[in-house]
């Protein structure tokens, strides 16, 4: 039967089992949405219209970080593509699995600078794993299935499809085809067979995990990273028997929260630039480093020449150019960290002991205590709070800056998708769509947005969103009147010239929560907190409690950006 | 050991729109100046070869050819370098020669470079010639003298010595050693 582009786009996403779509119409993509119309009368998908595309992309890739699945979100051409940009940076930096849908001028206004084009392609190169100009109708579906497969496989990451209005109208021939098949046919079938490409994760070399083995026999002072790898491969459960078969203190990165819990006796806590005490000793004194799915970024290694200067370094990674990218390794394997871990457990079958090295690194703080006083509240205050007020399985979402670092460092992380942050390209913004992606994926969770008053007032427009969808969210508002992390810099490395930091300016957000249709309370207290997520968590709609913060409390502890990973300028 | 130098990446891609520039962003986003780059297809006409030369270190050229490895459009990357890899470029160009004497030197030194003479007029000649970047450094450096009035040359294309392919990863040594001493003076 011959069924036009933008049945065969709606078609292909039900081969991919998508159920919730966000997104945001216009002019080049009024045939994908005017199709959209019967899906969704059917209940066959959910549409969710935000408030800006960013938001929208957001959303998706909060969608997919939570769920493991692939987001799905939608737009126009020109500034609605362009809006997405950010977001699409976001999920590539974080190696988020996003599709994103962007319909562009009919073919035949392409580089004419027609109204509302931008060359999408181009601007996203640098960012997508993969993205496709759609040239006919014809190939329409093989790049829809080779997108999704893209997106998901290896290192997962965002694709863009653009796609001509044209061609949403054309018609041609569509043979439906389950998911299993799409790896066999067409162009995807062809990338299969290709040796370069491996769709599915290498698989480890028995030889290199051997080696692995051997050298963990023979460290004394072991330890591990959990990155952002183990929380992608869903390896928890993993990281953690390795963790206690070889008795190893393990630190997590901003990306690894959730892949190693946060409270287990081997926790050391957040590593790198506000990395703790025991977790930035133990890397120093260490004589073998397991990185597991950690890239070793410049807020991880601040110092690559003097990074784990006293041991060996084992660099586990799904992506081969990684390896020896940021530090030099004495040894890797390539491969799903899922994989290479269970391989690993098999060839290592006793436990081992390593007590002695356990209790230096432990005899240093694993967390930062903060100095009560009246009239406001602390960092560790309030996430102790939520932790111990909200549900255990709750949902965190983060904007950038002072907040993520606190919520990372007290806020116990257990299972890889609890928290969506972004980390590699700390986008201030984020949290909102992100909660609103994983509150449409898991309605049944508490989903908390913890941000603060310079990222909140970014996209907060999406707070219409949430209370149009019934999108439950309790926003935990660090609300210091500046912004934070810039403002810390400038106090320790900028002689407290506290240049365009300040804001102390509207809006007021328990009245913005109301203008929103959402409930909100302005605490300084912890009893006045608590109070205050009881009644966010009774309450129907969502909630913003702003939580009154000393303006120059700062993130500790803190090593400079460059320095060693001990030379801490905060304690 | 990791000093600068001169890499030859030979680059097998989807013969695509848009390929090119996915290639060449990851050089440029990084900084590096493309010394050289020649695209052609391959006997496959849905496959381009695209030999790029870059100056870097050692450990940037495989961080570089991991990256260029990971674009879905990329079937194969290898690196070439001098002591296995035969390197040619075509160099067209265009030399002044207002005498007849002039112009007979100008062959003369052609004829020793084993260039030809492909277009010969009045008061210009212009000369091809297939080479190295010495053998087309040198020519250059004794016509400069007659007034190159353009030049033109196609970027360097190089192959594997030995039976080796690009979508092999290993050698044995003792096979292109052979093949070097055999072919080395050929073209």
């Amino acid at each position: 039967m011959l069924v036009t582009g933008a049945k065969i786009l709606m078609e292909c996403l039900m081969e991919q089992h998508v159920d919730t779509i966000f997104g945001y119409p216009g002019g080049t993509i009024l045939n994908v949405y005017d199709e959209l119309y019967n899906y969704e009368k059917e209940g066959k998908v959910r549409h969710i219209l935000t408030a800006h595309e960013q938001g929208a992309c957001h959303a998706a890739d909060g969608y997919a970080r939570a769920t493991g699945r692939v987001g799905v979100c939608f737009s126009t051409s020109g500034p609605g593509a362009t809006n997405m940009v950010t977001g699409i940076a976001t999920a590539y930096l974080d190696s988020s699995p996003i599709v994103c849908i962007t319909c562009n001028v009919a073919s035949s206004l392409i580089g004419k600078d027609s109204f509302q084009e931008v060359d999408i392609t181009g601007v996203t190169m640098p960012i997508t794993k993969c993205n496709f100009l759609v040239h006919s109708v014809e190939e329409l579906a093989d790049i829809v299935r080779e997108a999704f497969a893209i997106a998901r496989s290896g290192r997962p990451g965002p694709v863009l499809i653009d796609i001509p209005k044209n061609i949403t109208a054309e018609k041609c021939e569509y043979t439906p085809l389950p998911r299993r098949e799409h790896s066999s046919t067409g162009k995807l079938g062809d990338l299969m067979r290709r040796a370069s490409h491996d769709f599915k994760a290498p698989e480890p070399d028995e030889k290199d995990v051997d080696k692995l083995v051997e050298m963990i026999r023979e460290s004394k002072k072991p330890m591990l990273i959990c990155g952002g790898g183990v929380v992608r491969a869903r390896a928890h459960e993993e990281m953690k028997a390795l963790a206690r078969r070889i008795d190893a203190p393990t630190a997590i990165t901003v990306m690894g929260a959730g892949g190693f819990h946060g409270l287990d006796p081997l926790a050391t806590g957040m590593i790198g630039m506000h990395g703790s005490q025991a977790s930035n000793r133990a890397v120093d004194a260490c004589d073998l480093l397991i990185a597991v799915g950690c890239r070793f970024s410049d807020r991880v290694a601040l110092k690559p020449e003097t990074f784990a200067r006293n041991a060996r370094i084992v660099q586990i990674d799904i992506d081969r150019s990684e390896i020896n990218k940021n530090v030099k390794t004495a040894h890797h394997i390539v491969g799903d960290c899922k994989h290479v871990l269970e391989k690993l457990l098999e060839k290592l079958p006793e436990q081992m002991d390593h007590s002695e090295f356990r209790k230096y690194v432990f005899s240093f703080k694993t967390e930062t205590e903060y100095d009560p006083a009246e009239g406001r509240l602390t960092p560790s205050q309030v996430l102790s709070c939520v932790a111990e007020t909200c549900p255990k399985d709750s949902i965190i979402a983060t904007d950038v800056g002072q907040h993520q670092m606190w919520a990372i460092q007290h806020f116990h992380f257990d299972y890889p998708g609890q928290l969506l942050t972004s980390g590699g390209f700390g986008t201030m913004g984020f949290g909102l769509g992100a909660a609103l992606g994983a509150k449409a994926a898991f309605p049944e969770k508490c989903v908390i947005h913890i941000t603060g008053d310079g990222g909140f007032r970014m996209n907060c427009n999406e707070l219409s969103t949430e209370q149009y969808y019934g999108l439950k969210i309790i926003h935990v508002l660090f609300d210091n009147g500046t912004l934070g992390m810039v403002r810390q810099w400038q106090n320790l490395i900028y002689n407290k010239r506290f240049t365009e930091t300040t804001l102390d300016r509207a809006p007021d957000f328990v009245k913005l929560a109301d203008a929103y249709g959402l409930k909100g309370r302005r605490v300084s207290s912890a009893e006045e907190l608590q109070e205050a997520i009881r009644e966010a968590l009774a309450c129907d709609t969502g909630y913003i409690i702003d939580c009154v913060i000393d303006i120059d409390e700062m993130v500790r502890p803190m090593v400079g950006g460059g320095s060693h990973i001990t030379d801490f300028m905060l304690y | 050991m990791n000093e600068n130098k001169r890499w030859t990446l030979a680059v097998l891609v989807d013969n695509e729109a848009g390929v090119l520039s996915r290639v060449a962003r990851l050089f440029s986003g990084k900084g590096y100046n493309i010394e050289s780059l020649a695209v052609g297809t391959t006997d496959d006409p849905q496959v381009s070869r695209i030999t790029i030369e870059v100056c870097t270190a050692e450990d940037q050229v495989r961080l570089l050819s991991n990256q260029l490895r990971k674009l879905i459009c990329v079937h194969s990357v290898k690196i070439l370098d001098d002591s296995h890899a035969i390197r040619r470029e075509l160099l067209l160009m265009k030399v002044l020669c207002s005498t007849a004497e002039t112009r007979n030197e100008i062959i003369q030194i052609g004829n020793i470079f084993r260039a030809s003479i492909i277009d010969v007029s009045k008061s210009s000649i212009t000369l091809a010639l297939i080479g190295d970047e010495q053998k087309t450094e040198a020519i250059q450096n004794l016509l400069r003298e007659f007034g190159i009035l353009e030049l033109v040359r196609t970027g360097m294309v190089a192959l594997e010595r030995g039976q080796y392919t690009i979508d092999e990863q290993t050698k044995e040594k003792g096979e292109f050693d052979y093949g070097k001493n055999v072919l080395r003076e050929g073209l």
